[in-house]
């Protein structure tokens, strides 16, 4: 279980998030959500070890993790899909999955499944060049495969959705669920998308850098988008009531 | 031959001679050994140090090697190599140069290469420079390549220097006739006090002639490099040259691109690129598992794949 205990971060001045609580059990699906800058991203960077806060504690199965490096953090099994994807000149997609999986030789075909299972044709991308020649929502995906081939306990994606077409979001929703229904992990995606909040065991509202609301699904999402379920609006649409 | 020339002969290729194949093994200004076949020849020239490789029209799928080593300190030799290809050959080249110097005098190799393609021919040049040794006497490569493409003549060059060379002064030029391509695809690697210049001169004078120089390189340290290009276009022609660096410490990196024109269906484009390693790049590796040092590692390696 990882829990985050009073965590705050400021920047320039600016406190971003203040007196944060959380816990992300085992095996739970927990989707954050809420309003652009209202401090979701730095909350998942402040997890993968990128961000420091300024003051509070993370716990990694009862271990302080607070002080490590984002190293440490990610050989203790904690991935994070990033919300705008890095390129790299060179590195080939079978590359980056190689290193995700952390085998050395990781065989084509196993590579190969993890970018079908993002709905990507494999044989089309896994000698490409992880570079300006792949659009934002490929990145996006091999991206999110990435964190697939960790297998790690925690594994954070932050707005999984941005930038995919509809036809690969539906896709994206069986990977999650899929993922949701073997992992024993815990997973935290933030995201404004109700379909994504619909398969989620726990939602958590981040608003102006606090926790507004967390509870599981069926108590929370009412009140976010009036009771309706099932489609597929996103939070930007839905003003969150402070 | 003792064992330090077959290593550095093994780093200083990719591609190792295959039984049958031609070659001939330069060692310390002397030819160690050849072996031509019926259509390769290799000739010693007469008036100055080097050979003259005639390939027969029409030879397919055949290799010649010729790989210059300096295993001692205080070598300074200029070697002039020509090659012959003829008429619809397709043949790979593999040269390349290697430096052992474990002395305090400095060990130079210049090494001149001369292409005359023949028409509709086709090359593939393999050329690697390895520095290596102990000693405080530098090890200096200075190669220069000069190209003749003939009609529908087809050469790609592949040239990487990973380290090792002190200094090297890397000089190319080229003549394109209608419908001949050249590609160039350069790699390079300096760190400590080492200084790289490459320097690139095409001139598209056929129709339809194109080029594409690709130079990737990564300068750790206090290295300098700096990269000259000119693609002059006389017809209906592409040009494309593309520096790409990673610059990291205390290094520094010039590019210098000139394109000229002289046809209204002259097409030419030169991209240049000069930066740090993007510290999300870094981070992303980490997210990973990779150390730091690793995570650049694994971006260097990519980089200059």
């Amino acid at each position: 279980m990882l829990e985050l205990k009073h965590i705050c971060f400021g920047a320039e001045g600016k406190e971003i998030l203040h007196d944060v609580n959380l816990k992300l059990e085992d095996g739970k699906f927990v989707v954050v959500t809420g309003p652009n800058g209202g401090g979701k991203s730095t909350l998942a960077k402040i997890i993968a070890g990128i961000e420091k806060p300024t003051s509070g504690q993370i716990f990694l199965n009862g271990e302080e993790i607070t002080e490590w490096g984002i190293t440490e953090r990610a050989r203790a099994g904690i991935s994070f899909a990033f919300q705008q994807p890095v390129r790299f000149k060179g590195v080939t997609v079978k590359d980056l999955i190689t290193l995700a999986s952390g085998t050395k030789n990781l065989t084509t075909a196993a590579a190969c499944e993890y970018l079908s299972a993002v709905g990507l044709c494999a044989k089309d991308y896994i000698h490409r060049e992880v570079n300006a020649s792949l659009s934002g929502g490929e990145l996006k995906r091999i991206e999110i495969a990435t964190v697939l081939a960790r297998k790690t306990q925690v594994s954070l994606f932050d707005e999984p959705e941005a930038g995919i077409d509809l036809w690969s979001f539906q896709n994206l929703i069986n990977v999650f669920e899929k993922m949701h229904a073997e992992t024993r992990g815990a997973i935290m995606i933030i995201s404004h998308q109700e379909r994504i909040l619909n398969i989620a065991d726990r939602i958590v509202v981040i608003s102006k850098g606090t926790v507004e609301k967390e509870g599981p699904k069926e108590e929370i999402l009412p009140g976010l988008f009036g009771g309706v379920t099932g489609g597929c609006r996103g939070m930007q649409e839905v003003k969150v009531n402070g | 031959m003792d064992e330090m020339v077959k290593k550095l002969m093994r780093e200083v290729s990719d591609v190792q001679i295959q039984p049958g194949e031609a070659y001939n093994i330069r060692n310390n200004g002397k030819s160690e050994a050849r072996f031509s076949t019926e259509n390769i020849r290799i000739v010693s020239k007469e008036d100055v140090s080097g050979l003259d490789i005639y390939i027969k029209p029409f030879t397919k799928h055949e290799s010649v090697h010729i790989p210059a080593l300096i295993t001692t300190e205080g070598i300074d030799e200029v070697v002039y190599n020509d090659f012959h290809i003829g008429e619809g050959a397709d043949v790979v080249i593999v040269a390349g140069c290697g430096i052992n110097n474990c002395g305090c005098k400095d060990s130079i190799h210049a090494g001149i290469h001369r292409f005359f393609l023949g028409k509709d021919s086709k090359v593939l040049y393999l050329e690697k420079h390895i520095g290596e040794g102990d000693g405080t006497g530098e090890r200096i490569i200075n190669p220069e390549t000069h190209v003749e493409a003939g009609p529908g003549s087809y050469m790609e060059m592949n040239t990487v220097q990973l380290g090792g060379v002190d200094s090297t002064k890397r000089v190319s030029s080229a003549t394109l006739a209608e419908g001949a391509t050249l590609i160039i695809k350069e790699k390079i690697m300096t760190h400590g006090k080492q200084t790289a210049e490459t320097s690139f001169d095409v001139v598209l004078e056929g129709a339809d002639s194109s080029a594409q120089l690709v130079s990737r390189s990564v300068a750790k340290e206090q290295s300098k490099q700096l990269f000259r290009s000119s693609i002059t276009g006389n017809n209906a022609c592409y040009g494309h040259s593309e520096c790409d660096a990673i610059i990291m410490d205390e290094a520094s990196v010039a590019a210098q691109p000139e394109i000229y024109a002289n046809h209204v269906d002259a097409s030419l484009i030169h991209e240049a690129a000069i930066g740090k390693i993007a510290g999300e790049q870094l981070m992303k590796l980490m997210t990973l598992g990779l150390t730091e040092a690793e995570a650049e590692e694994q971006i260097i390696n990519g980089f200059l794949k």
